[in-house]
């Protein structure tokens, strides 16, 4: 039986704390929070062994491993000190805030040969993982374009006092819902090696982002397009899509479905023909051992579990693989800084909207620049 | 309880299939006529148990009914709570605690504020847990509610974090204070039903998705057909076409020869499609005497 702690109690904890619960080959060996109240609470319940500091917890229970969902800007120390403790991590995303932070804790874990995961669930979410086949098969030929959205109804007026309503905690539609459908482009084509146009905009929030958009540039010439609002409540919840142009046909998707539309010209793949496709999650999903939220939550965390058992590194959302989504957005907080490009290109009329913006996004941390975009910018 | 329960989904924008149908379909049903034309469909076809969420549009299909009693006299509601999307946003937005004081009644009853408080600090689940079921039944005030149902999502989560009293604290004050029947909807029906059991609450009723291609049935087909076999509870049957991955005939002769299966929860948009799900089911069950 593997021991694991779960640290931090808020949604994403508390539905992690009932799949791990749940699952036969994991032992729930200690929760962590900083509400004494909500420990309280699942103490006197359930009976699990509580504690109010991660350290403290680190230090007198027998764990092999910790669930870290907890505010985002905590993730890095915490997962650092559990890595120092060679203990495996799950860690709820985004990864860290630091593009700095990934690099050395994906390492760190690699040199000691542990298991990591981030909780980028859509990859678990089968018409998602669906397209990841049928490009790997080069079903569409190649890509031109793609476009991720995620849509929903979090923020719907200016209020709000949680962490996610602040920005150096992690806040915002850009850590909190852009890092899905970009997550997934990831996973389809790689690092980006530049971004543009990105705008990280506020509609209700003070301090954060509601809506987020811009472009990746990818090797090979396919490029990407995110458009990301959290403060859409013609969504009944959050909603992620991705659809993919390629020279021999295109892919749509989201969590309920896949169509996919094959030319003459494409490699047809095992049980699809010409023209239209379409394929339903009812037929895409696996069946989970214990289902809370949709399948892609128990997936994720049955994954983390099989490779514990089998000490197997490889895996779906490791360390790295995050890292390279924390690069991303670390990239599109530096390219929205820049504003937009003006008609007077050489002495740029800052207006006040644009100054105000570029003052809220201000990166807390150093950003490293892919090296093309530094040389476009000594030569503008 | 009737064999045949009509559910709310459609109404809702709710399609496990495809969001392109339950966006079409929440524009279909923007207007409150249109639901009430379908809902008196159901009715006038025998199908006269809504089973529903707590949505905020269902007040008004509460007053809509409340307003008729002559023409609704056998009209039943199933009340399923919460709703979970108002409070997951509320968590998102406001944290734990804010959430639960934003959903607490603040209309100054004494009653409420000695339960929530007391059994705040107290760090007892009791008091809140039922101030919560009496803040969703307010819309459901004079009107026939014979079973309440605590929600899959709620459910789910108290499983699976072993929080087995609440179901205790749910049934008995469901009965208590209302006089009906205590309902899970359960997506683990297998661990639940097991739960349940154990916590001493008798032949309870559970919802739960039964369907020939065991789609969204964790456990495995064979766990749920061990369960209905040899547990004591009413088993009510959802999603019994797995979105449309069946087709209806067959779906439907599948889930009737199914042992111990109380009662079959569909939806539907049109006259057509009730009629036809209830004649596929009359041929195999007998739904005498709920349906004239």
């Amino acid at each position: 039986m593997i021991k694991i702690g779960v640290v931090g109690l808020g949604k994403m904890g508390l539905s992690h704390l009932a799949i791990v619960n749940a699952h036969p080959g994991l032992e729930l060996a200690a929760v962590c929070d900083a509400s004494s109240y909500v420990l309280g609470v699942l103490k006197k319940y359930t009976g699990v062994d509580i504690y109010s500091d991660y350290e403290h917890m680190l230090r007198e229970c027998d764990l092999d491993a910790v669930l870290i969902a907890t505010p985002s800007r905590t993730h890095a120390s915490m997962v650092r000190s559990a890595l120092e403790r060679d203990l495996h991590v799950f860690c709820e995303k985004p990864f860290t805030l630091s593009v700095q932070d990934a690099e050395e804790l994906t390492a760190l874990a690699r040199s000691k040969g542990l298991v990591t995961q981030v909780g980028y669930h859509n990859r678990f979410v089968g018409p998602f993982a669906e397209i990841k086949r049928l490009l790997h098969a080069g079903a569409i030929g190649t890509v031109t374009h793609a476009l991720g959205e995620a849509y929903g109804p979090v923020v719907l007026k200016a209020k709000g006092g949680t962490w996610r309503s602040r920005k150096d905690e992690g806040g915002g539609a850009l850590y909190d819902y852009a890092a899905h459908p970009l997550n997934l482009l990831n996973w389809y084509f790689g690092a980006p090696t530049g971004v543009g146009g990105t705008v990280l905009n506020s509609i209700f929030s003070r301090e954060i982002d509601d809506e987020v958009h811009g472009t990746l540039f990818f090797d090979g010439g396919t490029n990407a397009r995110v458009s990301v609002n959290w403060s859409d409540e013609s969504y009944r919840k959050m909603t992620t899509r991705i659809t993919i142009h390629g020279t021999a046909g295109r892919i749509f998707a989201d969590r309920q479905e896949i169509q996919v539309y094959l030319r003459d010209t494409a490699v047809i793949p095992e049980g699809y023909e010409q023209g239209w496709n379409v394929r339903y999650g009812t037929e895409l999903t696996n069946q989970v051992g214990f289902y809370l939220r949709g399948e892609e939550y128990s997936a994720q965390i049955e994954h983390f579990a099989d490779r514990l058992r089998e000490g197997r590194l490889e895996g779906v959302n490791d360390f790295e693989s995050a890292a390279e989504t924390d690069r991303v957005i670390a990239m599109m907080i530096s390219d929205a800084g820049k504003g937009a490009s003006t008609l007077a290109a050489a002495e740029p009329v800052v207006d006040a909207l644009v100054a105000r913006r570029r003052r809220r996004f201000r990166l807390p941390f150093i950003v490293p620049q892919p090296a093309g975009r530094l040389e476009t910018r000594k030569g503008s | 309880m009737d064999r045949l329960l009509f559910g709310d989904n459609q109404f809702f924008g709710v399609n496990h299939m495809s969001e392109e149908k339950a966006r079409a379909q929440s524009m279909r049903f923007q207007s409150l006529d249109a639901v009430i034309d379908v809902l008196d469909s159901a009715y006038d076809a025998g199908v006269r148990t809504f089973m529903c969420t707590t949505h905020d549009r269902v007040a008004q299909i509460c007053d809509h009914v409340r307003a008729d009693p002559e023409r609704y006299a056998q009209f039943a509601f199933m009340p399923c709570m919460p709703y979970a999307h108002k409070y997951a946003n509320a968590v998102t937005e406001d944290g734990m605690l804010g959430a639960l004081k934003r959903f607490l009644p603040d209309e100054g009853l004494l009653n409420a504020a000695v339960r929530g408080t007391s059994s705040m600090a107290k760090k007892d689940i009791e008091g809140v847990t039922t101030l919560l079921i009496d803040a969703e039944m307010k819309m459901f005030e004079g009107l026939s509610t014979p079973v309440i149902f605590l929600q899959n999502v709620v459910v789910d989560l108290l499983l699976g974090l072993g929080f087995n009293d609440a179901f205790t604290i749910f049934a008995d004050h469901v009965k208590r204070r209302y006089g009906a029947e205590p309902g899970f909807i359960t997506m683990n029906l297998p661990a639940l039903v097991r739960v349940l059991d154990a916590q001493g609450i008798e032949n309870p009723i559970v919802c739960s998705n039964i369907n020939k291609i065991g789609f969204r049935m964790s456990g495995g087909l064979e766990a749920y057909e061990q369960v209905l076999r040899e547990h004591r509870f009413r088993a009510i049957a959802m999603s019994v076409f797995a979105s449309g991955a069946i087709p209806a005939d067959e779906a439907i002769a599948w889930i009737c020869a199914q042992p111990n299966l109380q009662s079959i929860v569909f939806g539907a948009s049109s006259e057509r499609n009730i009629r036809a799900t209830r004649d596929l089911v009359a041929r195999h069950w007998d739904l005498e005497p709920a349906l004239s």
